[in-house]
């Protein structure tokens, strides 16, 4: 044995330690589910710089147009020896800047041809946007889990039928079941939240059929039918609840399906009209102009660019807390 | 030692590259193969045995850097050859291993006699017919029924033991020195078990095989092997043949995987389990990487690592129980029945 | 394989045919007037209705259409509106859309391919991050937020490339749109290529090949691009009708008078041309349908997996 050359010790080297409770595992000390994906997530730099970016424009799409000297709809003029001058297609200016007779008038992102501000109009788009992707892809949520819940945990013949409805339904193009609508339909917000629940809800249903699939197999759920739990209560209480992240992770993908959906729909003019605004309607008044003022397309495509990335970095945030790669850990 | 030593490793030291910063998997490994002998590597998930035997097989991942270390197989350094030398010289002619999920480790996309003759063609001047008797035969060997009409199958048509007798197959296409079984048996069922360990072990005296298991089942030890190595967090802690280990073992953390298996004279209610879990790698642990779940934990644990303190010839372990100065201590009761036991039935 | 193939064909054409039921059936129930009211008299809608046979119980006007249709005319072949004949002008947008979109599939796919391998055999080198930045913007950024600009700037900026589509110089001035059609399915391509390359690449199957001593070219080739490509096969369904939706905003912004264009037209004017929206949806399901169906008997060939259970089965 070599201990001299192990060096000096001290004298208390060889005795044991006591008062320890070797059973606390200090390594990995127990953490919640929902906490472990918290900690995860917002480990994730991008997906953090996602939130970020949707929460401030929706604090815009929210505050902007509330505290806006002008109304979304309101043409901007002043009277000139009784004549009314209106603003039309002014560059972006603040007070003072441009020689003109607005002078003393802000216009952060201009003006349209119209003479509405389009700051207030691109934060008010920018809210109607929104407001029809929440809409639509909630109620998309409700339709697509239940139903995937319902095939999935009843099966056998239930399931075929409704997974063959589904098969057929998904084989209508989007644009097909859009044209059948605008038919059906008047142009506005109504259409495009009624073309969204038409072909969203379907993502949403496989989701909630697979994980229903995989759940219902799962020891705890035979247990509770065991002992006499309704098919009700199980679906509700004890799959639902465990179906949620992969639902939620679903939600974060199609809102840009969604927002894009509307500006898409709004861009061919199917969409929202006039006077009423959304970014795909301003998108398209701005494409209309772009060779003359090409400032006035920038502000709805950059918030529309933004919002998409924004989601989809969420999306992709919420995926991998929800499974962490080891490799990742 | 007077056999042959046909592999040696000499002080590995690996980190893995991860998102949550550097992972330092191994730190410092010896040891040696003697040729034609079993050499078991025990430890639990994450020990690093796996990744030890990658880096013999030259298979690391691309995050993964060697600090230092020397592996030795017939005195050529493995570590100094380029990938593109070590795939053409060395694996699957010298080198092969059994992976440990025979259900992911066949290309879903080619049939299992292309995948056991790719090895023989790319080494071997061989024509494409013979390669693929070769493989009719080869099958023969490993006990698959219908050779002839399997080679023409692909992976998802067989169960998974007879993937894993494939994969058993590949490894030995090109007549290999060296056999490296990742936990061949583990993602198998009990009957099937026996049956491939059966196998390896006379495929490894028909053909003089070396052979290296990693393992964490302490059974599969000790039915197959000459030597044991028992790893915990990145470092070997006790080395010896299998009777020293079984009978004589000395590191505390070989007492524990020796109590938690399960056996049938055993008193106690309730099989014992080692409390706490390995310590997390991405933090260099100080002292002796054990001590927080060791029972006999003394102070200098906490301070230093323990070295390897030999006990024979064949036998040493890394306790600092084993230092002259340490206080004797009593084997923990259950422990000690056991090993009388064990050494009564194997007349000791 | 032939079972499993037929299965499908059987499967597609059912597929369609309740597509086109459920298509006719709507548009015939629909309330309100076909016709352009202000223009006609109440007798005169009568007396076209009797002349069109729309005051036939539907099932029979089904049984009417179908038969025309598979003698290949939609209906009684012009448009309601305004009487003009269906086929032709569909057949010539139909002409323009599909060449755009073949280029923009093919371009697409291509460059999407060979973008994905790259960042996958460069795993966390720049080029990784360059194509990942690159798809993510892609996948992010509405494509036709990319051909707004495209033909901003290299349409009217830099005159350099026409700034409408024209069909009588096909090629030169198809690059723009098919090249801004074609950045989604770029982007899609490209980060599922690489994503389904790096999972090859880590697994048991292609350690194993290297544990055999492969390595390099052969063992891309052999083993990590085979299994890495049978899947990206599955993600070009969808994008096909991602292009088609596409190709409606192509088509207005670059002035295209294509299918795209057409169902807009239907759908937005003035008054809802029925001949035109059943026609067109009969067209998009078809073709829809009919590339999945491709697909799906492609991927059966090459994945010994599908092809071989398919013949288990049968």
């Amino acid at each position: 044995m070599r201990n001299e050359e192990l060096g000096i010790r001290n004298a208390d080297d060889f005795e044991f330690i006591a008062g320890r409770d070797l059973n606390v595992d200090l390594n990995f000390a127990s953490q919640g589910y929902w906490k472990g994906v918290a900690v995860h997530f917002c480990r994730n730099k991008l997906a953090v710089a996602g939130v970020i970016i949707v929460a401030v424009i929706m604090l815009f799409a929210i505050l902007a147009p509330i505290v806006s000297t002008y109304g979304y709809q309101e043409i901007v003029a002043v009277n000139v020896d009784g004549k009314q001058i209106v603003a039309k297609s002014l560059e972006p200016q603040f007070a003072g800047e441009a020689q003109n007779l607005f002078a003393d008038k802000t216009f952060l992102f201009g003006t349209d041809d119209m003479g509405r501000d389009l700051w207030t109009r691109t934060w008010f788009g920018a809210r109607v946007s929104l407001l029809i992707a929440f809409v639509a892809i909630f109620i998309d949520m409700i339709i697509g889990m239940s139903y995937g819940l319902i095939s999935g945990y009843f099966g056998g013949h239930v399931d075929n039928i409704m997974q063959r409805f589904i098969e057929i339904a998904g084989s209508i193009p989007t644009l097909v079941i859009i044209s059948i609508l605008a038919i059906f339909m008047d142009k506005g917000i109504g259409l495009v939240i009624a073309a969204l629940l038409v072909t969203e809800w379907i993502g949403m249903s496989k989701i909630s059929r697979a994980e229903c699939l995989k759940l219902k197999e799962r020891e705890y759920v035979l247990a509770s039918r065991t002992l006499g739990a309704g098919s009700f209560h199980i679906i509700f209480k004890q799959i639902l609840p465990n179906t949620i992240g992969p639902i939620i992770t679903q939600v974060m993908f199609s809102i840009p399906v969604a927002i894009f959906t509307e500006a898409f729909l709004s861009f061919v003019g199917v969409g929202i009209v006039l006077p009423q605004c959304s970014i795909g309607s301003l998108i398209e008044a701005g494409f209309n102009n772009i060779t003359v003022l090409p400032y006035q397309i920038l502000p709805p495509i950059c918030v529309l660019a933004l919002l998409m990335l924004g989601f989809n970095l969420i999306g992709d945030g919420f995926r991998e807390a929800l499974a962490p790669k080891i490799e990742n850990m | 030692m007077n056999e042959k030593i046909i592999l040696s490793v000499e002080n590995l030291d690996i980190t893995f590259r991860t998102n949550a910063g550097l992972v330092h998997a191994i730190r410092g490994v010896d040891f040696e193969l003697p040729a034609g002998k079993t050499l078991a590597l025990v430890g639990e998930s994450g020990s690093g045995k796996s990744v030890t035997m990658k880096a013999v097989a030259g298979l690391l991942d691309d995050n993964a850097t060697v600090n230092s270390g020397k592996i030795f197989y017939n005195g050529l350094d493995l570590l100094t050859l380029s990938k593109r030398d070590l795939r053409k010289k060395i694996n699957g002619q010298q080198i092969a291993m059994v992976f440990q999920d025979p259900m992911t480790s066949l290309d879903p996309t080619m049939t299992i006699g292309a995948q056991i003759t790719e090895g023989m063609l790319l080494h071997q001047k061989i024509s494409a017919t013979d390669a693929k008797d070769k493989a009719v035969e080869l099958l023969k060997l490993v006990g698959l029924n219908e050779p002839e009409k399997r080679v023409k199958n692909y992976p998802h048509q067989l169960s998974g033991g007879q993937r894993q007798r494939v994969v058993i197959a590949i490894a030995l296409s090109c007549e290999p020195k060296i056999l490296i079984c990742d936990e061949p048996t583990t993602a198998l069922d009990v009957t099937i078990q026996a049956r491939i360990l059966d196998l390896i072990q006379d495929l490894q005296k028909k053909m003089g095989l070396s052979v290296i298991y990693i393992t964490h089942d302490l059974g599969v030890v000790a039915k197959v092997a000459d030597f044991v190595n028992v790893m915990y967090a990145g470092k070997i802690i006790e080395a010896g043949t299998v009777d020293e280990i079984f009978y004589d073992p000395r590191h505390p953390y070989t007492w524990g995987l020796l109590l938690a298996m399960p056996d049938l004279d055993t008193t106690e209610d309730r099989l014992y389990s080692i409390p706490g879990s390995p310590p997390n790698l991405l933090h260099e642990p100080i002292g002796d990487a054990f001590a927080a779940r060791n029972r006999f934990a003394m102070k200098i644990d906490e301070r230093e690592q323990p070295p390897m303190f030999k006990i024979s010839e064949t036998h040493s372990a890394a306790t600092w129980l084993l230092h002259p100065d340490a206080p004797k201590i009593e084997l923990p009761r259950e422990l000690r029945l056991r090993l009388e036991r064990a050494r009564k039935a194997a007349n000791l | 394989m032939t079972k499993y193939v037929a299965k499908r064909i059987f499967m597609s054409v059912l597929t369609l045919f309740v597509i086109i039921f459920v298509l006719f059936v709507l548009i015939r129930i629909m309330p309100g007037n076909p016709f352009p009211v202000e223009r006609m008299s109440a007798e005169m809608i009568l007396q076209k209705r009797a002349e069109l046979g729309l005051d036939k119980p539907i099932l029979i006007q089904f049984v009417d259409y179908m038969s025309m249709l598979l003698q290949g005319s939609f209906g009684n072949g012009t448009s309601l509106y305004n009487g003009a004949p269906i086929k032709p002008i569909l057949l010539a947008c139909l002409e323009n859309s599909f060449k755009i979109g073949v280029l923009s599939i093919l371009f697409g796919t291509t460059v999407g391919l060979l973008l994905g391998i790259t960042a996958a055999l460069n795993r966390g080198k720049f080029l990784d991050g360059l194509c990942t930045v690159f798809s993510i913007l892609g996948v992010c950024i509405p494509s036709y937020v990319f051909m707004i600009f495209l033909q901003y700037f290299f349409s009217y900026k830099i005159p350099f490339f026409p700034y409408f589509f024209d069909p009588s110089r096909f090629l030169f001035s198809s690059i723009m749109p098919s090249l801004s059609l074609s950045l989604f399915t770029v982007a899609t391509v490209a980060r599922f290529t690489r994503n389904e390359m790096i999972e090859v690449m880590n697994s048991d199957y292609v350690k194993l090949a290297e544990a055999k001593g492969l390595y390099g070219f052969e063992l891309m080739r052999k083993h990590v691009l085979r299994n890495a490509l049978i899947p990206v096969v599955t993600v070009i369904a969808p994008l096909v009708v991602d292009l088609l939706t596409g190709a409606m905003v192509m088509e207005k912004i670059y002035g295209v008078n294509g299918v795209g264009k057409l169902m807009v037209d239907a759908i937005s004017g003035d008054g809802i041309d029925y001949n035109y929206v059943l026609a067109l949806g009969i067209v998009f399901s078809s073709l829809y349908i009919g590339i999945m169906l491709v697909l799906d008997i492609l991927y059966g060939i090459i994945d010994p997996r599908i092809r071989l259970t398919a013949k288990e089965t049968a």
